[in-house]
């Protein structure tokens, strides 16, 4: 851009910038600081129930009692007592498998997406993310319906003499397994599809050329080319079901206590609103190298466009 | 060379098949007329009959409906100045701005909605419909600012050089030709805000109050008393809205596609 047409729209570039700036600052940043403070107060039977904010009135002292107050408890409690340790350990095994299946079961149907004639992936693209515009709640909803007792799943293993009684789905880990695999599946195929698209068909042809048998092929030139894909799939994956917080209500059991569960019931059931924060900035920071990767990749891959 | 293999027809089909099965089954058996969800009764319209009756149902989808109108087009403004600002602008701080723009879309819910609650309590904003549409904003600005910022990294700058050179003040410039341009992607933004913010339970449900009890809040806590048919209805109803509004706006961007594409070839000649 000239230097001229710099010096005209300064005005206008500050609004730009500024409009959605302050509301990130004030509604994303400023509550983060706010669940830090909290998580350093200790618990209380007030209204609302934790010791109060900085009370800035008070001036100096206010400011030592504000620092004499903070305390580790809270923190402390998180690594001592087992019922917080298993559910964060759950969480993350939960994301891990389940972000290893749906790379399992995504690829091949990205790959196809990505082969299919030209005048067909519009349409089948569309196919893949239309279930995603619809609520999560009604696919977890629509799984139900299915996995209880007398459902859809039991009567067709019954009829087929797979199993000679109903099975027990609901409220089990292959019930939030099955949840979690569906509700994110758009997540995985889209990141895939969108670099298998773009990938040089003339490499495979080379490949192919010289000798390089189909499967050989496959993992030796397609697969470490979508590695981006794959990145991008497993992190948009894993990030969000870690703290996922539905799907092992509706599905699961006690025994799939996820922390995004402990969190709730800790904030709403006990009312510890210091020990839910708590709780939620050790999930954040359990979180924040693959929040982080993720944007960076976000960012570059947005620059270079 | 393109031609799908066997193994990728066999892909493909599976994996729709796991896509829509469940849908299906749930869209068919809210026209079932037995009141056991797992037998079937024959075709009926029994349950649609039920849920126009339900009086707290219909308040929960007008306020949900609203709700969605409302954070959809403060995320709409909000995000394309995100996206501008981040395509167009140097500032100080950008790092963080681009951080605060992504990460809200791969943050954990649970986390989005305790900070916010935790904030309107400190600040003493009373939780309900408004803290909800503050919430919703904030979360879905996101993504329509991700989708705008790829629609103007395709955009051809010299167009507004061109204007701007001409003396034309960068608002008009941003009203007449970059807006033009960017359009598809500032409508498939504000749908997708707009479908984000009917689908949330999580957020909605820390910073709720009383007399803002949206659609999902509803749903969960009668899902959670076990399935009830006319919760199926509820779910068709959204499914049929939802799909009429994709294939509506996938032709619509089509259409303008295809126009523009007209025009660039018509430039050309």
């Amino acid at each position: 851009m000239g230097d001229m047409s710099k010096t005209t729209n300064t005005r206008s570039s500050r609004l730009i910038v500024l409009a959605p700036y302050a509301w990130l600052v004030l509604f994303f940043l400023a509550p983060f600081l706010i669940v830090l403070k909290i998580s350093l107060s200790q618990s209380t039977l007030m209204q609302p129930p934790y010791a109060p904010l900085l009370a800035l009135d008070a001036g100096w002292q206010g400011l030592k009692d504000f620092f004499g107050a903070l305390s580790l408890d809270n923190y402390a409690a998180l690594f001592t007592d087992a019922l917080y340790r298993r559910s964060y350990l759950k969480s993350l095994e939960v994301a891990a498998v389940s972000t290893a299946i749906l790379l399992f079961i995504g690829y091949p149907v990205a790959y196809a997406l990505a082969r299919a004639p030209r005048r067909w992936q519009a349409i089948l693209v569309l196919l893949v993310v239309l279930p995603f515009w619809t609520s999560f709640l009604i696919r977890v909803y629509a799984w139900i319906n299915i996995l209880q007792r007398d459902g859809l799943l039991n009567d067709a293993l019954l009829a087929l003499h797979i199993i000679d009684r109903p099975t027990t789905w609901l409220a089990t880990d292959s019930a939030v397994y099955i949840g979690i695999v569906y509700s994110y599946f758009p997540f995985m195929v889209l990141p895939l599809y969108a670099t298998l698209e773009r990938m040089d068909e003339s490499l495979l042809e080379a490949a192919a050329d010289l000798g390089a048998p189909p499967w050989k092929t496959f993992f030796l030139v397609t697969v470490p080319l979508s590695l981006p894909g794959i990145a991008a799939g497993a992190l948009l994956c894993f990030i969000p079901i870690t703290g996922e917080f539905v799907m092992p209500d509706l599905l699961g059991s006690s025994a799939t206590l996820m922390i995004g569960q402990t969190l709730w019931t800790e904030f709403f059931g006990n009312r510890d609103w210091p020990a839910a924060a708590a709780l939620a900035v050790v999930l954040l920071v359990i979180l924040a190298g693959p929040i982080l990767l993720y944007q960076r990749r976000e960012a570059r891959a947005l620059e270079r466009r | 060379m393109r031609r799908l293999s066997t193994i990728n027809i066999a892909a493909l089909a599976l994996g729709l098949a796991f896509l829509y099965l469940p849908i299906a089954v749930l869209v068919i058996y809210s026209f079932n007329g037995s009141r056991l969800v797992t037998l079937w009764g024959g075709w009926s319209l029994r349950w649609y009959g039920e849920l126009f009756r339900d009086a707290a149902m219909l308040e929960s989808a007008a306020i949900s409906l609203r709700l969605a109108l409302i954070s959809a087009s403060a995320a709409t403004v909000l995000g394309t100045l995100a996206a501008l600002a981040l395509a167009r602008e140097r500032f100080h701080g950008r790092l963080l701005f681009a951080g605060m723009v992504y990460a809200p879309l791969v943050m954990p819910e649970i986390i989005t909605g305790l900070s916010l609650l935790l904030l309107f309590v400190a600040f003493n904003f009373e939780r309900g419909f408004w803290a909800i549409a503050v919430a919703h904003t904030t979360l879905t600005l996101s993504f329509v600012a991700v989708i705008v910022q790829s629609r103007l990294a395709t955009v051809d700058r010299s167009l507004e050089e061109a204007a701007m050179d001409l003396g034309c003040p960068p608002l008009r410039t941003f009203l007449t030709v970059t807006l033009p341009l960017i359009w598809p992607a500032v409508a498939s933004g504000f749908l997708l805000a707009f479908a984000l913010s009917l689908d949330d339970l999580v957020i909605a449900n820390f910073v709720t109050g009383p007399g803002a009890t949206t659609l999902p809040i509803r749903i969960y806590s009668e899902v959670r008393l076990g399935v009830k048919p006319e919760i199926n209805a509820v779910c068709t109803i959204m499914i049929a809205v939802v799909a009429t509004g994709l294939v509506i706006a996938s032709l619509l961007t089509k259409r303008s596609q295809a126009r523009q594409d007209r025009g660039a070839l018509g430039a050309r000649l």
